[in-house]
C-alpha cells in the first residue's frame, strides 16, 4: 500500500462566465487549490454536498475537462499536458462510471458494440477474441451472453450501471474514477452495484476514486476520504478516523446530518445556517467561515491549508494551526 | 456456463446477424402498410421515370393546336391535353425523370454538404463555429431567387445549373438544423463517455454522433425533395429553369396556373403526381427513421 498510483498536485478549474461584451468576465472556482495522491489497490472517496466540486475534480483529472492549472501524476507520468492522442492511449488505464446510467449508454448501440468498442479502440486482441471477452465480462457483472445483442432502453437502471461498469473494467485498468455510481439507483439495488465493484476490486486489483454524497456507502467501501467543501479540501482522513472524530467543524456538521438507523438513538446534529455561498465569489479567508460554528477573526483574512496533523490526517481549519 | 457453449452462441449470432440483414429488414418493411405503400410509390414513380419512352401514349412535346385544352378522357387523351395540345399524361411521365433526378440529386449534395458543416461546427465549436455559421448567415441574408438568379446568369441555364444553384440555396438549413443537433448530442453522458474510454475523435463523430442524426435528417429530407421539385418551377418562371418545351413536373404546374379557372386538368395532374411522390416519400422516410432508432422497434 505504500505506493502511490495517481498525484493530483494543486489542481484547479475555474469555469469562465461571460457577463456580457462590455463586463469582465467572472470565474467560478469549481476546483481550487486540491492536492491529493491516491495508492495502488486503496478506494478513496470524495464526499461533499453538491455543487462542491466534487464531480468536477474527477473529470477533471480525467480530462473530460481541461484543467486550468495544476498537475496529475498518474503512475509517475504528468497526464494533464498530454496531447489529445497521447491522453487517449493513456486512458486505457484510467476509467470512468458515470452517475446516469440512463444517459452514459449511447442509445443507438448494441450491449456487444458498447463493452466491445474500449478494446477496438485501444487495439486489443482480435474481433472474435473481442466478443469473447465481452461474453466474459458480461456474466461477471451478473448478466447474460444473450444481453449482448439487446439495446440499453431493454434494462433497468441496475443493469445498465453493471453495463457501464463492464465498459470500464473489460480494459483491466488501474483507477477507476466512479463518479456517484449507485445514487441514480435504488437503494436495493445500490448494494448489488457496490458489492460488485468490490467484488471487481478483489478480482482485478484496482484503484478506486468513489465520488459520492451518500456518507453511508462512503464509510462502508473507502478505506480514506477527502471532504470537499466550495472547492476546497477541508479534510483528508483514513474512513474510520474521520468517521470516528471528526475534526473539521464541517465535516462534524455534515457527519451529523447522516441518518441513524434506530429511531431512539438521538444525535447532536449541528444545522448550519444559511446557505453556501456562491462558487463565483467565496467568502474571503476560510471560505466556511460565514457558516461555522467556531468561526474565529483570523478565518475571516486568512486561507486556512491543509495541514498534516501528527496522526497523518489533514485538515485546513484555523482551529488546529499548530502556532 | 462453459466456454464452448459461450463461443458458440457468439458465433450464431453474429452469423445470423451478418447473413440476414437485408431480407430481414425487407421482411420488416412488408409488415409495415404504410411503410411499405411508400416504398411501392417511390418504386414505381422510379419505373415510370426510367421506362418513360415505352410508357407514354404519346410524344409529350408534339404540339397540336387543333386539339388543345382537351378535357381528360377525350380522343385518346386520358388526363387530357395543355394549352399546345400536348397529352397531358405523357408529359407527366417524361417529367418523372427531371423532377426526380432535381429532387433527389440536390437533397442528397445538399444534404451532404449542410451536414458535413453542421457536425463540424457543432462538435469543434469556437472559431470553426463563428466561421461557419457567418458563411451561413451571409448566405441567408441573400433572397433566394436573386441567389438562382446570380448562379444562373454567370454560369448559363441548363439542368446542371439549376440543381447547382438548388444545392447553395439549400445547404445551409442542414447546416443549421445539424449543427444545433450535434451541440445537444456533445454533451450527452454517452458522447462524454466515449472520450473517458478513449474513442479516436473521427469515430466519436462518425460512430456515435451521427448515428443520432438520422431523425432530422430523413424529416427535413423528405420534406426538401418536394420543396425542391416545386422551386424548380419558380426557377422555371423567370426563364432560367427547365426550359420549354421539355416537360416537368415544376413548370407544368408553372404554365397549367393561367388556365386554372378554365382548364382544371391542366394543374392537377401534375400537382397530384407531385403529391402522391412527397407522400411515399414521406411515407418511406418514416418507416426508415424508426427502423434506425432501437427504442421505435422493440420486437425485432
Amino acid at each position: 500500500m505504500s505506493n502511490t498510483l495517481l498525484e493530483v498536485k494543486r489542481l484547479k478549474k475555474h469555469f469562465a462566465i461571460n457577463n456580457g461584451l462590455f463586463k469582465d468576465k467572472s470565474y467560478v472556482k469549481a476546483v481550487d487549490n486540491v492536492s491529493f495522491s491516491v495508492m495502488k489497490g486503496e478506494t478513496f472517496g470524495i464526499v461533499g454536498e453538491s455543487g462542491c466540486g466534487k464531480s468536477t475534480t474527477g473529470r477533471t483529472i480525467l480530462r473530460l475537462n481541461e484543467l486550468t492549472s495544476g498537475e496529475v501524476l498518474f503512475d509517475g507520468q504528468d497526464i494533464s499536458t498530454l496531447s489529445y492522442e497521447d491522453m487517449r492511449k493513456a486512458r486505457r488505464k484510467l476509467q470512468m462510471v458515470f452517475q446516469d446510467p440512463y444517459a452514459s449508454l449511447n442509445p443507438k448501440k448494441t450491449i456487444r458494440q458498447i463493452l466491445t468498442e474500449p478494446l477496438r479502440v485501444h487495439g486489443l486482441f482480435t474481433k472474435k477474441e473481442r466478443e469473447e471477452k465481452a461474453a466474459e465480462i458480461i456474466e461477471i457483472v451478473g448478466l447474460h451472453v444473450s444481453h449482448l445483442d439487446r439495446y440499453p432502453h431493454e434494462f433497468s437502471g441496475g443493469q445498465r450501471q453493471r453495463i457501464g461498469i463492464a465498459r470500464a473494467v473489460i480494459l483491466q485498468p488501474d483507477l477507476i474514477i466512479a463518479d456517484e455510481p449507485v445514487s441514480a439507483l435504488d437503494v436495493s439495488i445500490q448494494s448489488q452495484v457496490i458489492n460488485l465493484l468490490l467484488r471487481l476490486q478483489m478480482d482485478f486489483n484496482l484503484t478506486y476514486i468513489f465520488i459520492s454524497h451518500d456518507l453511508g456507502v462512503v464509510k462502508h467501501i473507502t478505506d480514506r476520504v477527502a471532504v470537499m467543501y466550495l472547492g476546497r479540501i477541508v479534510e483528508l482522513a483514513k474512513t474510520e478516523d474521520l468517521y470516528d472524530q471528526p475534526m473539521h467543524p464541517y465535516t462534524q456538521a455534515l457527519l451529523s446530518a447522516e441518518p441513524i438507523r434506530h429511531p431512539d438513538q438521538k444525535r447532536d446534529r449541528i444545522i448550519l445556517k444559511g446557505d453556501v455561498p456562491s462558487p463565483v465569489s467565496p467568502p474571503s479567508g476560510c471560505t466556511f467561515h460565514t457558516r461555522c460554528v467556531s468561526c474565529m477573526e483570523i478565518c475571516k483574512t486568512e486561507i486556512p491549508l491543509l495541514e498534516i496533523m501528527e496522526d497523518g490526517r489533514s485538515v485546513a481549519c484555523h482551529l488546529y494551526n499548530k502556532m | 456456463m462453459s466456454q464452448v457453449s459461450v463461443e458458440k452462441r457468439i458465433l450464431y449470432k453474429t452469423n445470423e446477424r451478418q447473413n440476414g440483414k437485408v431480407v430481414s429488414l425487407f421482411k420488416r418493411l412488408v409488415k409495415n402498410p404504410f411503410g411499405f405503400l411508400g416504398f411501392l410509390v417511390i418504386l414505381s414513380v422510379c419505373i415510370v421515370g426510367l421506362l418513360a419512352p415505352i410508357i407514354a401514349p404519346f410524344n409529350p412535346v408534339e404540339t397540336d393546336l387543333t386539339k388543345k385544352l382537351l378535357a381528360p378522357m377525350t380522343e385518346g387523351h386520358l388526363l387530357g391535353t395543355d394549352q399546345l395540345g400536348r397529352d397531358i399524361l405523357s408529359r407527366i411521365i417524361y417529367g418523372t425523370r427531371i423532377s426526380l433526378l432535381i429532387g433527389v440529386t440536390t437533397v442528397l449534395f445538399a444534404g451532404l454538404i449542410g451536414t458535413t458543416v453542421g457536425v463540424l461546427a457543432g462538435y469543434f465549436r469556437g472559431w470553426v463555429d463563428v466561421v461557419l455559421m457567418r458563411i451561413v448567415d451571409v448566405q441567408l441574408s441573400f433572397p433566394f431567387i436573386l441567389l438562382v438568379l446570380i448562379i444562373n446568369a454567370v454560369l448559363g441555364t441548363g439542368l446542371k445549373n439549376i440543381m447547382l444553384s438548388l444545392i447553395v440555396v439549400g445547404w445551409v438549413s442542414y447546416a443549421r438544423v445539424i449543427r444545433s443537433e450535434v451541440l445537444a448530442i456533445r454533451e450527452k453522458e454517452y458522447i462524454h463517455s466515449c472520450f473517458a474510454t478513449g474513442v479516436p475523435q473521427w469515430e466519436i463523430i462518425v460512430k456515435h454522433i451521427m448515428p443520432n442524426l438520422f431523425t432530422p435528417l430523413i424529416v427535413l429530407a423528405s420534406l426538401q425533395v418536394s420543396t425542391f421539385i416545386i422551386a424548380e418551377a419558380s426557377v422555371s418562371f423567370l426563364g432560367f429553369g427547365v426550359q420549354p418545351p421539355t416537360p416537368a413536373w415544376g413548370n407544368m404546374l408553372n404554365e397549367g396556373k393561367n388556365f386554372i379557372l378554365s382548364s382544371w386538368w391542366l394543374i392537377t395532374f401534375p400537382g397530384l403526381a407531385l403529391v402522391i411522390t412527397t407522400l411515399g416519400i414521406n411515407l418511406f422516410g418514416d418507416w426508415l427513421r424508426d427502423e434506425l432508432d432501437p427504442e421505435m422497434n422493440q420486437n425485432r
